[in-house]
């Protein structure tokens, strides 16, 4: 059984093409100068239908997590983390922290994306918890 | 606040529940069929003299056309028929549509009923990936968060911000356990302490299995009329007083606020349309998927103050003997959980207890009752003010 791994629709094609090159970009809004995720075809501000891509830092801080001990299926082996995220350039993700231990996490930690491999064509980012990345 | 223009048009004549918990002889269309007969049956009436059927679909044994086809198995050809899917909160936004149906007089009389059997005919695998199912297909899913995960996300947010501890959490379960004891149907009754929950095996950190709701068979229906039609029911009619709703987000990820949830929209609906404020309110039945959820609706709800719910729990207000009783059923926690009809059965037992039919739980003194259900990840929100007189 294989984790659940996204097919991008046409819209959201860049940001998964990005992924598999080891970059995180999201969509950003001019008239609200503003980005936005997940991606969509107008901004969920203004509706604007003009939304250019662009590399953003990576880095981000835990809003909240949880310790997966019961995997939600054979997919998956418990314990894993699932954290949201608010990247310093506005937008808020889920995503896991790999490479930590439960009792190293905290609401407020900074984190650094990471690129794992969902499938041979889709990576997905995960996070790293701030200065762990360069071990 | 705008007023729902619903209130005291509709009152609630009849009820029905199946057996609840283990249920595996009957599959949820023939629960949904059983309910429907006897809450017609209880309000007196016969099924040519009800005009309207609300359902919802059953993850169990889907159907595309559910309502049609439950009429169908009844050989009945109602005027007005249309299932409802908005998840957990489908029961009282049912309740909202048969209400406005009814106002806008495209029927007099309508049934709302719903069961499903998450435990009987799913596998734990299958009811956990349906139910998980409802995360975002690119943006959550591919994590691997499961519900509890998602309800956990929100209980960290909590104890981050207010300083809820998962004691407070805790309480929640002990509260509806406590009046689960008292109810002979209650699927889990033997009496928790605070120690046990706390010890009870992690699921998805800080939520054990005693903070997450069962995992159940069951149905419900209720037969809800016009105003003017219901002082000759055969049984006490129970006046929908008030309703309100709210809608803040689809996915967890999307939410702008994680602590304060859209009931706060709803419950200041419902009390403005019902004239009612929280301390009117002599019973609340409140959607407790998990411990947390509960938490925020009575913060949300006004019970008490933003970040207080914990202590408001803690204090046992909420438990047998205590000023504000609540889900005295037992709630999904203890009494009952089949997924989406969830919230029915705390809308029956604000029924019973309205009509002073509980039994061993019935509440000495009791007017008036706030439902609320909710779904999705705490995402949308329906409230119902009850009350066994109409607003003059």
């Amino acid at each position: 059984m294989s984790r659940p791994t996204p097919r991008p629709s046409p819209t959201e094609l860049p940001f998964y093409e990005a992924c598999a090159r080891g970059e995180l970009t999201l969509q950003h809004c001019e008239p609200c100068d503003r980005f936005l995720f997940y991606p969509r075809t107008h901004c969920d501000h203004c509706h604007n239908p003009t939304l250019n891509w662009r590399r953003v830092s990576g880095k981000g801080t835990i809003v909240s997590y949880t310790v997966v001990r019961r995997a939600v299926s054979e997919a998956f082996t418990a314990p894993y983390v699932i954290a949201l995220i608010d990247l310093v350039e506005g937008p808020r993700m889920m995503s896991q922290i790999v490479d930590t231990k439960p009792e190293a996490l905290a609401v407020g930690q900074s984190v650094s994306v990471a690129f794992e491999a969902w499938s041979d064509d889709i990576k997905l980012p995960v996070f790293k918890l701030h200065g762990v990345l360069g071990k | 606040m705008a007023k729902s223009g619903l209130n005291s048009t509709c009152a609630l004549i009849g009820m029905a529940e199946s057996d609840v918990g283990i249920v595996p002889d009957k599959t949820p269309r023939e629960l949904c069929v059983q309910v429907t007969l006897d809450a017609v049956r209880d309000a007196g009436l016969t099924l040519q003299e009800v005009d309207g059927l609300i359902t919802c679909n059953a993850f169990a044994e889907p159907i595309m056309y559910h309502a049609e086809a439950v009429a169908e198995y009844l050989g009945w050809q109602p005027r007005h028929c249309v299932t409802v899917n908005t998840g957990g909160g489908t029961t009282f936004m049912a309740i909202k549509m048969a209400a406005a149906a009814i106002a806008a007089g495209m029927a007099h009389t309508i049934v709302v009923a719903m069961a499903d059997s998450l435990r009987s005919f799913m596998t734990r695998e299958q009811a956990m990936v349906v139910q998980s199912s409802s995360g975002h297909p690119h943006y959550e899913q591919p994590y691997g968060p499961t519900v509890p995960a998602y309800y956990a996300l929100i209980a960290r947010a909590h104890m981050d911000r207010f300083g809820t501890t998962e004691e407070h959490f805790a309480h929640a379960a002990v509260s509806c356990r406590a009046w689960a004891n008292q109810h002979p149907k209650a699927q889990m009754r033997d009496l928790i302490s605070v120690e046990d929950v706390l010890g009870s095996r992690p699921i998805a950190d800080p939520l054990k299995v005693l903070d997450c709701s069962l995992v159940s068979d069951g149905g419900a229906a209720v037969v809800i009329t016009r105003g003017d039609l219901a002082s000759s029911a055969a049984q006490k009619p129970i006046y929908l007083l008030g309703y309100g709703e709210g809608h803040a987000y689809e996915h967890i990820s999307q939410a702008q606020d994680l602590t304060t949830s859209a009931a706060a929209i709803s419950g200041r609906a419902a009390y403005a349309d019902s004239g009612l404020t929280p301390d009117d309110i002599d019973l609340l039945q409140l959607y407790d998927c998990f411990t947390p959820a509960l938490l925020i609706q009575i913060e949300d709800l006004g019970f008490c103050a933003k970040g207080e719910g914990g202590d408001w729990l803690a204090s046992g207000i909420s438990q047998p003997g205590g000023q504000k009783p609540l889900n005295t059923h037992g709630g999904m926690l203890s009494y009952c959980h089949p997924g989406n009809p969830g919230a029915m059965f705390g809308l029956t037992e604000a029924m019973l207890q309205l009509r002073g039919q509980a039994g061993e739980r019935q509440l000495p003194s009791i007017n008036t009752a706030l439902c609320h259900a909710q779904g999705g990840i705490m995402s949308s929100h329906a409230t119902l003010v009850l009350g066994n007189e109409r607003l003059s």
